[in-house]
């Protein structure tokens, strides 16, 4: 058995009476590509934000290819190898599209290595005609795209990333899902995502959330089908 | 930035030899004197403020801080060398303690302005409170309100009695800006100071890259301190006196103000910024009409209202415009065209 990159128990987060996330036991394992659904409110990105120490949890353990990070700050777990992606895109928007991707690249190579690396990326993401722009000018679809690059840069062995084609063209969304397949080659990912159809053409397992506990985790198939998940979805009960 | 750190030696060398044959000319050294260490003070700022992001409302205290230390070790070593270097590091490391515990503390911007602010405040009360003789470091008293006077100044290193004064204070200070200014500019090139405006714009994005925001932010903080102790130590030989007036918050805010009207974001900026309105104060001082501080406000306001981005900013915008189109290739022309809109807005 491959293995496990990610682990949590029991991890709970609660904001005053409202229990973002409910005692959730979640395993991950190396090179594995997971979606998160569920509706919104369902506390997808309150998990994101506990394991990568945005956020820290009431409750809960988190562990990461062993190491228990409970209670790591945001850079001590990127420094252990680790892309994020967070909801609202967070980027450095007076920069270049190629200095974003090298202050990534950076933190992991030394300078020219660096260089090196950037480039590398710019010309898989194909940006390399803006690559001298301003983040803050591009179309939403580029400045995802980037974050993306830039997540991507420092070879990751676990990436999360919420709601990466959230707003984005059909075709940046075909794009996106070539890019994800290519970083799955080398690492882990979880993807949070709400457009279906994408998620049926990157994923194999799937985790529902709802109201901040893991309701359902199968095959993407028996997901998609199962009445209780529609029922989620479609607001009624449960 | 463009170019190369050897390029950015050489234009440095060529200004300042320039500036310092021609400014005699126009000024007298000892005022020009002056000017470079308040452009040195402004510097410092802009280097923590402009590319780090860190506005601190208390720089005038490591101004003070180096100052101060400076004279007090001058009189106990009868030398200038090792004061200097103390004027430095002491500073440099206050500027790291109290660095640390804000930016590990995770206080917010609000808060830091607030705290050195405050620290800015208690030096002033506390320096101004020594006049008694029981406040001595080793021969020096604090002389509170009074400051101290009388202290040991510049000498050629190892020879104490070998003063350096008049017109050769004035070549060593404004070296001492050009050197300061080339280590900045190397700091800014350097992966270091990439970064450092990396947080600058994106402080959650730099530290989910997996860089330790806090520990760069004091380093920083301190480096800044480094070269306002620096500016403080050769305003006291300047002067030949140090007061509590240094540490004033009126001195603090005029730091900020130089920031502004020179060009945030820019290593000259703050030093033109710095120059020009103290040397515009100098030429008020010497009247009767208007009062010198409505005329800084007047200023400030008019700036903040028609040229938001400063001095050096809109020079070097006007000139890429009128100089830098032919330059261009077409496809960079139209892709301008089509983001000006926003580039506008
Ligand atoms: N900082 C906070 N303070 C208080 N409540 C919060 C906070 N962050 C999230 N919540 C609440 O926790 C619950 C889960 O929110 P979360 O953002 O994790 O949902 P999500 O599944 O990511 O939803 P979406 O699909 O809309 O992004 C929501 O009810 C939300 O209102
Ligand atoms: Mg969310």
């Amino acid at each position: 058995m491959a293995e496990t990159v990610l682990e949590t128990y029991g991890l709970t987060m609660r904001f005053g009476g409202v229990v973002a996330s409910d005692n959730v036991d979640f395993k991950l394992h190396a090179r594995e590509l997971r979606c998160l659904i569920g509706p919104n409110g369902a506390g997808k990105s309150t998990f994101f934000k506990c394991v990568t120490g945005l956020q820290t949890p009431t409750e809960g353990e988190v562990y990461m290819r062993g190491v228990e990070t409970t209670h790591w700050m945001p850079h001590q777990i990127a420094s252990l190898g680790i892309g994020i992606k967070t909801q609202t895109p967070n980027v450095m928007d007076s920069l270049s599209v190629f200095e974003n991707i090298w202050l990534a690249a950076r933190r992991f190579f030394n300078s020219r290595e660096a260089n090196r690396k950037t480039q590398d990326i710019i010309e898989r993401l194909a940006l390399g005609a803006i690559a001298r722009n301003d983040l803050g000018q591009l179309a939403h679809g580029e400045r995802q795209r980037v974050e993306l690059g830039l997540v991507a840069v420092g070879d990751p062995w676990l990436v999360f990333l919420d709601e990466p084609a959230a707003g984005m063209s059909a075709e940046d969304v075909e794009r996106m899902t070539g890019i994800i397949h290519e970083l799955n080659k080398t690492t882990a990912i979880i993807v949070v995502e709400h457009d279906m159809q994408f998620i049926r053409s990157i994923a194999k397992m799937v985790t529902v959330f709802h109201q901040g506990k893991i309701l359902m985790e199968d095959h993407v198939d028996r997901v998609m089908s199962d009445p209780t998940v529609r029922n989620v979805y479609l607001g009624k009960n449960a | 930035m463009q170019g190369s750190l050897s390029k950015d030696a050489i234009i440095v060398i060529i200004v300042t030899a320039i500036l310092i044959w021609i400014m005699p000319f126009i000024i007298s050294t000892y005022t020009l004197t002056v000017l470079i260490i308040y452009g040195m003070l402004g510097l410092s700022l802009g280097l923590i403020w402009g590319f780090g992001g860190i506005l601190c409302f208390g720089q005038a205290a490591f101004f003070g801080l180096g100052a101060y230390t400076y004279a007090i070790a001058a009189i106990n070593f009868g030398e200038s060398t090792i004061p200097m270097v103390l004027a430095v590091l002491v500073p440099a490391v206050f500027a790291a303690l109290l660095g640390a515990m804000m930016f590990y503390g995770r206080l917010t911007d609000v808060y830091l302005g607030v705290i050195t602010l405050v620290v800015t405040l208690i030096l002033f009360k506390f320096i101004n409170s020594t006049a008694g003789p029981q406040y001595v470091i080793g021969n020096a008293r604090l002389g509170g309100f009074n400051g101290i006077p009388g202290f040991q100044t510049l000498n050629i290193p190892g020879r104490p009695d070998d003063y350096i004064w008049g017109d050769s204070y004035f070549y060593v200070c404004a070296i001492l800006l050009a050197v300061v200014f080339f280590l900045v500019s190397a700091l800014l090139r350097s992966s270091f100071g990439r970064i450092a405006v990396g947080i600058r714009e994106n402080e959650t994005r730099m530290s989910l890259m997996g860089y330790d925001v806090r520990a760069r932010k004091t380093v920083l903080f301190a480096a800044g301190a480094a070269i306002a102790g620096l500016a403080g130590a050769l305003f006291a030989n300047w002067g030949e006196i140090v007061t509590p007036s240094l540490f004033s918050l009126g001195q603090s805010a005029e730091i900020i103000i130089w920031c502004i009207v020179g060009g945030l974001g820019t290593r000259l900026g703050p030093i033109i910024g710095a120059a020009g309105l103290a040397y515009l104060k100098f030429l008020l001082g010497q009247q009767m009409l208007i009062d010198n501080t409505l005329i800084t406000g007047l200023i400030l306001v008019l700036f903040v209202l028609f040229l938001p981005k400063g001095i050096v900013p809109a020079i070097s915008n006007m000139w890429k415009v009128s100089f830098g189109r032919r330059q261009l290739g077409r496809i960079h022309q139209q892709r301008r065209i089509r983001h000006r809109g926003r580039a506008n807005g």
